[in-house]
């Protein structure tokens, strides 16, 4: 098991947090709160060793696009890079989504 | 409807994670979840053993309401290490079952629902993984007199050691033809007694013996439904429709050593089972 956390900058406030995914095999559960600093905050915990490069490149890449000040929390058990990329993105989604609905938590 | 229709018209249970279950069974707009994963009562053991904890540690603790009755729905996630009962989601389950004993004391009806997806007790929580099994237990017989407590064996990980015992003590049962109900796992008596008294991968004789479609032919389990989201809500009012019944099938001792001493262990297979144990005596519930 690996460890690992990142800082990325950000632009505007999150008030929503969200839950998805599992962790199982091939997949990492996200939980996305409201970040108490004004960057953004990824803390990883892996079940598979010696990738800290191939992360470090997913979460750039996740964060050319997204601006928000929400901390990341990713428990993986083995996900692809793909996989990963679209779990954060469901985050988002779930969490921008009861933004706007104002529904609080989802599933 | 033709075949293919009412095929592509069902909404599948297997496929679902613990918290979409819980969600779909619940009547509409009622779910609550107790402890979720923003609480992250996460078992202390796994990171010490280098494995990957869950927020939730795969139970999911849904309150709500089930055919307009308050009811409280303990979700085991199949996808996390295999849907085992460590310390904490142990705990979660019992305490879940324990104020639902609370409510029925105090006079407040509520629907208690299990839904078995596991493999048993967590080997890399041993022990405490079994005092938390221990605590299920004698908190569904505390329930079962007062209310009917509800066991649903979706697939595809099934239900297996310590917690199988859980759910042949629930006062119905719903499966799956996916579902297996099993004290020993099929992996587990071919590494402990040989290839020879039973091959593991022979899919076929496995589910014929241990299946949702034979449990449910032997009197072991209740309801046979398909693998469908509406089936699986409608046999789970059902069984809440029936109410308590005055011997729960745990109870009928006599009946079960009857049972046994019809069946002759070197000339038995499934479909003798069912013939024998459906027949006078082994009534078919």
């Amino acid at each position: 098991m690996e460890n690992m956390r990142y800082e990325y900058p950000a632009k505007r406030p999150v008030t929503r947090r969200a839950h998805v995914g599992v962790v199982g095999s091939g997949d990492l559960e996200v939980l996305l709160t409201p970040s108490p600093t004004a960057n953004a905050e990824v803390v990883i915990r892996t079940s598979v060793d010696g990738y800290e490069h191939v992360w470090k490149s997913v979460l750039d890449r996740f964060f050319l696009r997204y601006d928000g000040a929400a901390k990341f929390e990713l428990n993986d058990f083995g996900a692809t890079p793909g996989v990963v990329m679209l779990r954060l993105s469901e985050a988002v989604e779930v969490s921008d989504a009861s933004d706007a609905s104002d529904s609080g938590d989802t599933r | 409807m033709t075949t293919q229709e009412s095929f592509l018209a069902r909404h599948s249970f297997i496929e679902m994670t613990a918290r979409e279950r819980a969600h779909a069974l619940l009547d509409a707009g009622t779910y609550r979840e107790l402890l979720g994963p923003f609480d992250k009562l996460e078992s202390p053991w796994l990171a010490m053993q280098s494995i990957v904890c869950q927020s939730d540690d795969g139970a999911v603790i849904a309150r709500g309401s089930l055919g307009g009755e308050p009811a409280v729905i303990a979700a085991i996630e199949p996808a996390f290490q295999g849907g085992s009962i460590g310390e904490v989601s142990g705990a979660k389950i019992a305490a879940a079952l324990e104020l639902a004993l609370g409510e029925i004391e105090a006079g407040h009806p509520i629907r208690p629902v299990i839904l078995f997806e596991t493999g048993g007790v967590r080997l890399q929580e041993a022990n405490l993984g079994l005092a938390a099994i221990a605590e299920i237990q004698a908190a569904i017989v505390a329930l079962r007199r007062h209310v009917p407590v509800v066991g649903v064996i979706g697939g595809m990980v099934g239900c297996f050691g310590g917690m199988s015992l859980a759910a042949a003590l629930c006062t119905g049962l719903v499966m799956t033809r996916q579902a297996r109900l099993g004290m020993n796992g099929p992996e587990v008596i071919e590494q402990e007694a040989g290839v020879a008294e039973l091959d593991a991968s022979d899919r076929r004789l496995i589910w014929s013996m241990i299946g949702g479609e034979e449990r449910v032919a032997v009197g072991l389990a209740d309801t046979l439904v398909e693998d469908d989201t509406a089936q699986v809500r409608d046999a789970v009012l059902a069984a809440f429709g029936r109410g308590v019944p005055a011997q729960h099938r745990s109870e009928d001792v006599d009946g079960f050593i009857e049972r046994l001493a019809r069946v002759n262990p070197d000339d038995i297979d499934p479909d003798t089972l069912r013939t024998l144990w459906t027949g006078a005596g082994g009534q078919n519930r």
